[in-house]
């Protein structure tokens, strides 16, 4: 066994996990508390990543143009819930799931014609460009220790905000129960309006942070929006908690697949026959998981209380 | 009696209006490609092309006007295959081209095969069609998956690279790909990598190729993968240690957004190919400028030379039947015999109508500001016909 390279692998599953949660964390607060079935949310990873990228260009500054994005985020997330999704909550998940899968299509073929076929990228200014050399040989690249510990610190301001202040009471009262929290008198329009806002920022800086990695391009959201599903079924929908332990699991079991899947399969396949195995099961690997967790624990690992 | 006049009124214009399509002085070409999905970057430069040979024809061939019907099947197989019905239906077109990827051909060639038309491949190399599902009207202006990657195996033992470690998306392509490379290369393949069509992100791959330490890398990742794959392994710094030996990952259609990042650590990286702008041809030499002209001063990218020899291909056909598209045998016969200026100089088809040509050397250069491929030395493989030509009983 190569320890170093199972190092590595696992710091890469867990910055992948990292990214998910991101993602996850809005889409769960908005399934959980607004009953609303976002489908564009993958829309809004794409939005950060085009959004990073312009502003990166406009202003020749990684760090700035990154912090531009995120009120620019803010204003799309508003617009788009004040504008379309608004309409939506008093109708069926169907009706919710044909409106936001229009606003992928719409918005992909947008920022298609718009940044055109070949997307837009942001290249790493040379302090982020290195790589760190760890005890025992582990190699990892500068940015995407960077992409961990800032995606740590959005997690830990995200508890803080949802588990010890007033706002962050009423998010867990919504995801618990919605309707007994308008009867209190609480205007649970505005407390919608503002998790959605919430939850673009958090997508979008998920697509801002990756972008110098994968590049943007029209399309990016729809790949990460199926994990983003898988995690939050996983974790429970709802819980920012289980979002963030199923987040982590479901990068972990994907890279860990990817990696060692096939090794194992030619210990007792011959190669052709795992070569073929090999892919095949490990993207099959988190299905897998999510089938089993949904088997044992039908709402999920970490369901919110009284839901 | 009022109801039946208003029932009948209708019948009878649908009755008066002759058939326009009918009408046979216009010969219609489908054109299947990728113009939307980031896919679109080799599915538009094709789209010039085609548009290029067009003018180049003069809108014209044996007296007949020509008429291009582009189709956009969105890089889905399932949408390429009704595409393909639409153009045969609808539009009644004579000729199907087009089709970039080899999944969408497979699902397409068929339904234009059975209805009777002439298929040219411009750019999908499905290892199938060259051998056993070879068709009698089926064409391929481009070449077998398989054949660039084998010239690249020569090259990489030509360059003394021992250990090999291969990568490719997990499709028909890819897989044909990785097929070609092993067929050739003489040294030892430590791992193959099949990966998710959806992957963007190469962490766990790169860290396996930084484990297994091997002499090269072959990739396989062409349209807008590729910038993704080369930032990410630059951003590894394996760009130093290993190098990167790839197959249309690196070509015409995305050497603008590798300019465009300035990743200056690509110039001089080598690939293969049946094509390079620079080739010294009177096809090539009148085709470059007029594509730099006509699409946005971009150089164009084997895809496109290979589109503008899939149109003249078609001419030639309809040529040698004297404009007449209903007498399939002889236009068959004249894209057998291929009497045209193509961008290899002179085309030449096998049996099972793929083109038997040579594959140079590239790499990439940057040439008055403009990164571009150019042609190093003598060919790598000499008058190359698809191995599995045999399988082919026509």
């Amino acid at each position: 066994m190569n320890y170093t390279l199972l190092a590595e692998q696992f710091f890469n599953g867990f910055q992948l996990g990292i990214i998910l949660f991101l993602v996850a964390a809005g889409l769960t607060l908005i399934f959980g508390i607004m009953d609303l079935v976002n489908l564009a949310h993958g829309t809004l990873y794409m939005f950060g990543a085009f959004f990073a990228a312009t502003f990166v260009e406009l202003t020749d500054s990684l760090v700035l143009g990154m912090i531009l994005a995120l009120p620019a985020m803010l204003i799309a997330g508003l617009v788009l819930e004040l504008s379309v999704l608004r309409t939506l909550y008093e109708r069926n998940h169907l009706d919710q799931v044909l409106a936001t899968f229009g606003l992928i299509i719409f918005f992909n073929e947008f920022f298609l014609i718009a940044w055109g076929p070949e997307g837009t990228g942001i290249n790493l200014p040379p302090y982020l460009s290195g790589i760190i050399t760890l005890p025992g040989g582990i190699t990892v690249p500068d940015y995407r220790v960077v992409i961990i510990i800032s995606g740590l610190l959005v997690a830990v301001l995200l508890y803080l905000l949802v588990s010890k202040t007033r706002i962050g009471m009423l998010i867990r009262a919504g995801a618990s129960n919605r309707e007994m929290v308008g009867a209190l008198g609480i205007n649970i329009k505005l407390l919608f309006t503002l998790v959605f806002g919430l939850g673009a920022v958090l997508a979008g800086f998920a697509g801002m942070i990756i972008t110098p990695i994968t590049q943007a391009e029209s399309g990016m959201g729809e790949g990460m929006l199926i994990l983003a599903f898988v995690v939050i079924v996983i974790g429970g929908i709802g819980s920012i908690k289980g979002a963030f332990i199923a987040a982590i699991l479901t990068g972990l079991i994907d890279t860990m697949g990817r990696s060692f899947i096939d090794v194992a399969l030619l210990s007792f396949m011959d190669s052709v026959a795992a070569e073929t195995a090999g892919p095949a099961i490990s993207s099959m690997l988190i299905y897998i998981l999510m089938a089993v967790i949904l088997a044992i624990k039908p709402s999920g690992l970490f369901p919110p209380k009284g839901a | 009696m009022l109801k039946k006049l208003i029932l009948a009124a209708p019948l009878a214009t649908m009755l008066a209006v002759p058939n326009v399509q009918a009408a046979d002085d216009t010969i219609r070409v489908g054109i299947n490609l990728v113009l939307t999905t980031p896919a679109s970057i080799i599915g538009k430069q094709m789209k010039a092309a085609f548009e290029v040979a067009h003018k180049h024809l003069g809108g014209k061939v044996a007296g007949k006007k020509l008429e291009l019907i582009f189709e956009d099947n969105q890089f889905k197989p399932a949408i390429g295959k009704q595409k393909t019905e639409k153009l045969i239906k609808k539009d009644k077109v004579h000729f199907l081209t087009g089709y970039i990827f080899s999944h969408i051909l497979g699902a397409s060639a068929p339904v234009g095969l059975k209805a009777g038309k002439i298929v040219v491949s411009a750019n999908a190399g499905h290892s199938l069609y060259a051998g056993k599902k070879c068709h009698k009207n089926f064409f391929n202006a481009a070449w077998e998956n398989s054949q660039t990657p084998m010239a690249m195996g020569h090259l990489l033992n030509e360059r003394g690279v021992k250990s090999l470690y291969v990568l490719a998306p997990n499709y028909a392509a890819g897989k044909q790909m990785v097929t070609g490379v092993e067929r050739t290369f003489k040294g030892k393949i430590v791992a193959k990598a099949l990966t998710p069509m959806s992957l963007r992100d190469w962490s766990a791959d790169i860290a396996k190729i930084r484990a297994a330490k091997p002499d090269g890398v072959f990739v396989f990742y062409p349209g807008a993968w590729g910038p993704a794959f080369f930032t990410q392994y630059a951003q590894a710094g394996l760009n130093k240690t290993i190098p990167v030996y790839n197959v249309f990952s690196i070509d015409g259609a995305n050497l603008p957004i590798f300019q465009k990042r300035n990743m200056t650590h690509l110039l001089g990286t080598m690939n293969t190919n049946f094509w390079a702008p620079d080739l010294d041809n009177p096809a090539t030499k009148k085709f470059v400028p007029a594509f730099k002209k006509h699409y946005k001063g971009q150089v164009p990218a084997h895809y496109a030379a290979q589109a503008y020899d899939a149109l003249n291909l078609i001419a030639a056909g309809i040529r040698a039947a004297k404009g007449d598209v209903s007498n399939i045998d002889a236009v068959r016969r004249g894209m057998e015999e291929a009497d045209f200026d193509s961008v290899r100089g002179k085309i030449k088809f096998g049996k099972n109508h793929f083109p038997i040509q040579n594959f140079y050397a590239r790499k990439v250069v940057n040439k008055d500001g403009q990164w571009q491929l150019s042609r190093v030395g003598d060919p790598v493989l000499k008058d190359h016909a698809p191995v599995n030509s045999g399988n082919c009983k026509l």
